[in-house]
C-alpha cells in the first residue's frame, strides 16, 4: 500500500533534508551528508560509548575485570566510568537535537520493514526509495536515544559517591540490574549500527570525510538525493557548476 | 560462666598465624581451589539477653582497630553515632519496646554489625577478584588493596553493613577481629564484654552455649526465646540469642529471613550469562551475515544514475512498492 507521490520529482515534505546537506555534480557525484561539527559531536559520543562499554563490562563480569588496566587500575575505572557517562549523555543529546527530525517515522519506514529480508539478503533494488535515514537507522537512532536516558538515570542512582543518601539501597539494587540490562541492548544496537556501517561499503566516508559518493545516495538514500538535487536553494558551497541542478 | 579464652603465649610460635591465604574458601570475582583441610568454623555469639548497653565492644572495636569516629552531636537516644560508618564497624542499636502480652517497656539492646554469612552477598556482588574473601573457619574479610570502591558489597549485604570511607574510598566492616582469631585470641569486642554478652569459641561450642541460655530463658518466661543463626544465608558466623526469636526485627530491624536479595541475585546471575550471550550473538550474526551475504558495494550503475539526476537526464522514477526497477543502460 500507500505509494507516495510516484509521479512527482520532488516529494512533498523535504525534512530529511538537513542543514548542510548537499550535493555536488561531478564524475563522480558528491554528497555532503555530516557537517565538521555533527562530525566531531558523533565521534566524541562513539569514543565515550566504546569507553563506557569497556569499562562497565569490566565491572559487570570478573572475567573482563582485566579491562580495568586500560583506565589505569579498578578504582580509576570506578570513578571515570560515570564521568565518562556524563560526557556521552551530553555529547548524545547534542546529537539527538542534529538528527532526531530526520529520523521522525514515516509511512515507507513500515514498508521497509517489511520488505527488511529484502534488504538483509541483499536485494536492495527490492526496497522502497527511503529518506535520509531508513528504518533501520531510526530503530538505531531511537532505541539508543532510550536506552542512553535509561541508563543515565539508573547510573546516577548507583552514582554512590555524590548520590549515596537520595535513594534506598533496594532503589540503587533494582538500579543497576537496570543499568547492565539496559547497557547490554545498547551494546547490541551499537553492534548493529557498527556492523551496517561496515556491511554498507562507502558509509564510513559519511562520518570522516563528512561526504559520500552520489552513487551511494541513490542506492541506499535515493528520495533524500531526489531531495536534495531537488532543492536548488541547499548548495552553499558548491564546489562544481554554480549553476543548480534542474 | 563460658570459659574465658586463655591470654595470648608469649612464646614467638605463637604468633604464626593460624589461618590466611591457604584457607581461603571463597574470594570475590575469582575461582578457588578449595582448601583440602577446613579449618574448624568459628562464631561469635552476641547473648542481646544479658546486654547492659554499656558500648564497651564498640570501643574496643575503635581501640583494636585504631579507628576513631568524629565527635557527633546527641540525638536525644542511646545509639551513637546514629549509623554504622567507615570506623564504626560495631554499634550497640537502643529499641524500646512495649510488649504487648506483658505491656511492660523491654529495653531491646543489640549489637550490629557484620554476621559472617555462610552465603555473603557482599562477596557474591564484588566485582573486584580478591577484594572480599571468605575463609574456610567462616570469617569474611574485606582486603582493602584489592577493593576499588564501587559500593556493589553494599548492595549485596542483606544487613545493610558495609560502609565506603570518604578517605581512601573501600569498604569497611567488621572483620570479626581475624587478625586476633588468627593467633588465638577472640575478637576485642568478646574481649571487653563484662557481662559475656559476647561469647567467641567454635560455631559448635557457640551453638551449645545458646541452648543452655536458650533453656534458661525459656525456664524465666521467655517462651519465645531462641537463636538467630538465618539460614537464608546458610547460617551465619555471628550469632545471637533473641528473647523475642520469633520476631527479630523488634530488634532495630533485625531482618526476620535475610537472604541475597533476588535482584542482586538476577544481576549478578542471568543477567551476566544471558547478557554475555545476546552480546555474543548479536556479535557472530554480523560476522555470519557478511559471510554469507557478502559486503553491501554501490554499483557503476548506481554512480550513474546519480550523475544523471544531477545532470538533469532521464533516471528511473520513484518506484511503487511493487515495483521492479526498469534499468536503463
Amino acid at each position: 500500500m500507500s505509494a507516495h507521490d510516484p509521479n512527482s520529482p520532488v516529494p512533498t515534505p523535504a525534512d530529511d533534508v538537513q542543514s548542510g546537506d548537499a550535493v555536488h555534480p561531478g564524475h563522480p557525484v558528491t554528497v555532503d551528508r555530516y557537517t565538521l561539527a555533527a562530525r566531531i559531536n558523533h565521534w566524541i559520543t562513539a569514543v565515550s560509548l566504546v569507553l563506557l562499554a569497556l569499562s562497565g563490562l569490566a565491572l559487570f563480569t570478573p572475567r573482563l575485570f582485566f579491562l580495568t588496566g586500560l583506565f589505569g587500575g579498578g578504582q580509576n575505572t570506578r570513578i571515570l566510568h560515570p564521568w565518562i557517562g556524563v560526557v556521552l549523555f551530553c555529547s548524545f543529546a547534542l546529537l539527538f537535537i542534529r538528527f532526531w527530525r530526520a529520523n521522525l517515522p514515516k509511512r515507507v519506514d513500515a514498508e521497509w520493514l517489511a520488505r527488511s529480508g529484502d534488504m538483509l539478503a541483499g536485494r536492495e533494488e527490492k526496497m522502497p526509495e527511503v529518506g535520509k535515514y531508513n528504518a533501520g537507522q531510526k530503530f538505531v537512532f531511537w532505541s539508543m536515544s532510550a536506552l542512553i536516558l535509561v541508563l543515565i538515570t539508573s547510573g546516577i542512582v548507583m552514582w554512590d559517591q555524590y548520590f549515596y543518601p537520595y535513594t534506598t539501597i533496594e532503589q540503587k539494587r533494582i538500579a543497576i540490574l537496570v543499568h547492565s540490562a539496559t547497557a547490554i541492548f545498547a551494546i547490541c544496537v551499537w553492534i548493529v549500527h557498527v556492523y551496517a556501517a561496515i556491511w554498507v561499503k562507502g558509509t564510513f566516508s559519511a562520518m570522516t570525510r563528512g561526504r559520500v559518493t552520489g552513487g551511494w545516495a541513490w542506492r541506499h538514500h535515493r528520495k533524500w538525493l531526489r531531495e536534495l538535487v531537488g532543492k536548488p536553494t541547499t548548495t552553499p558551497t558548491s564546489r562544481g557548476t554554480g549553476t543548480p541542478a534542474e | 560462666m563460658f570459659p574465658p579464652i586463655p591470654n595470648p603465649s608469649v612464646d614467638p610460635s605463637a604468633v604464626t598465624p593460624r589461618f590466611g591465604e591457604k584457607d581461603i574458601v571463597r574470594r570475590s570475582a575469582s575461582t578457588v581451589e578449595p582448601p583440602a583441610q577446613r579449618l574448624t568454623e568459628v562464631a561469635k555469639l552476641i547473648d542481646v539477653t544479658k546486654c547492659i548497653g554499656c558500648k564497651a565492644c564498640q570501643a574496643a572495636c575503635l581501640e583494636w582497630n585504631q579507628l576513631t569516629e568524629e565527635i557527633g552531636i546527641n540525638h536525644g537516644v542511646y545509639d551513637n553515632p546514629m549509623d554504622l560508618t567507615e570506623n564504626t564497624f560495631t554499634l550497640m542499636r537502643f529499641t524500646e519496646w512495649e510488649n504487648p502480652e506483658t505491656e511492660n517497656l523491654e529495653w531491646l539492646i543489640r549489637k550490629d554489625g557484620c554476621m559472617h554469612c555462610e552465603d555473603p552477598g557482599c562477596l557474591k556482588a564484588c566485582p573486584s577478584p580478591g577484594a572480599i574473601v571468605q575463609y574456610s573457619n567462616g570469617i569474611v574479610d574485606f582486603q582493602h588493596a584489592n577493593c576499588i570502591g564501587c559500593g556493589y558489597c553494599i548492595k549485596g549485604c542483606p544487613f545493610n553493613i558495609p560502609r565506603i570511607s570518604k578517605v581512601d574510598h573501600t569498604a569497611y566492616k567488621c572483620t570479626l577481629c581475624s587478625d586476633r582469631v588468627a593467633v588465638g585470641q577472640g575478637p576485642a569486642c568478646q574481649k571487653a564484654c563484662p557481662t559475656q554478652a559476647i561469647v567467641f569459641g567454635t560455631k559448635e561450642e557457640m551453638k551449645g552455649w545458646a541452648d543452655f541460655r536458650i533453656k534458661d530463658l525459656k525456664s524465666r518466661g521467655f517462651e519465645n526465646a531462641g537463636l538467630y543463626d538465618p539460614q537464608g544465608v546458610g547460617g551465619t558466623h555471628v550469632m545471637y540469642v533473641l528473647h523475642h526469636a520469633d520476631k527479630p526485627s523488634i530488634y532495630a530491624g533485625l531482618p526476620d529471613n535475610p537472604r541475597i536479595s533476588p535482584i542482586v541475585e538476577t544481576w549478578k546471575g542471568i543477567t551476566k550469562y544471558m547478557g554475555m550471550a545476546l552480546m555474543g550473538v548479536a556479535a557472530a550474526a554480523g560476522v555470519l551475515h557478511y559471510l554469507v551475504a557478502g559486503p553491501n558495494k554501490v554499483t557503476e550503475e548506481d554512480e550513474e544514475n546519480a550523475e544523471k539526476l544531477t545532470s538533469g537526464a532521464a533516471v528511473p522514477p520513484p518506484a511503487g512498492p511493487a515495483g521492479n526497477e526498469g534499468r536503463p543502460t
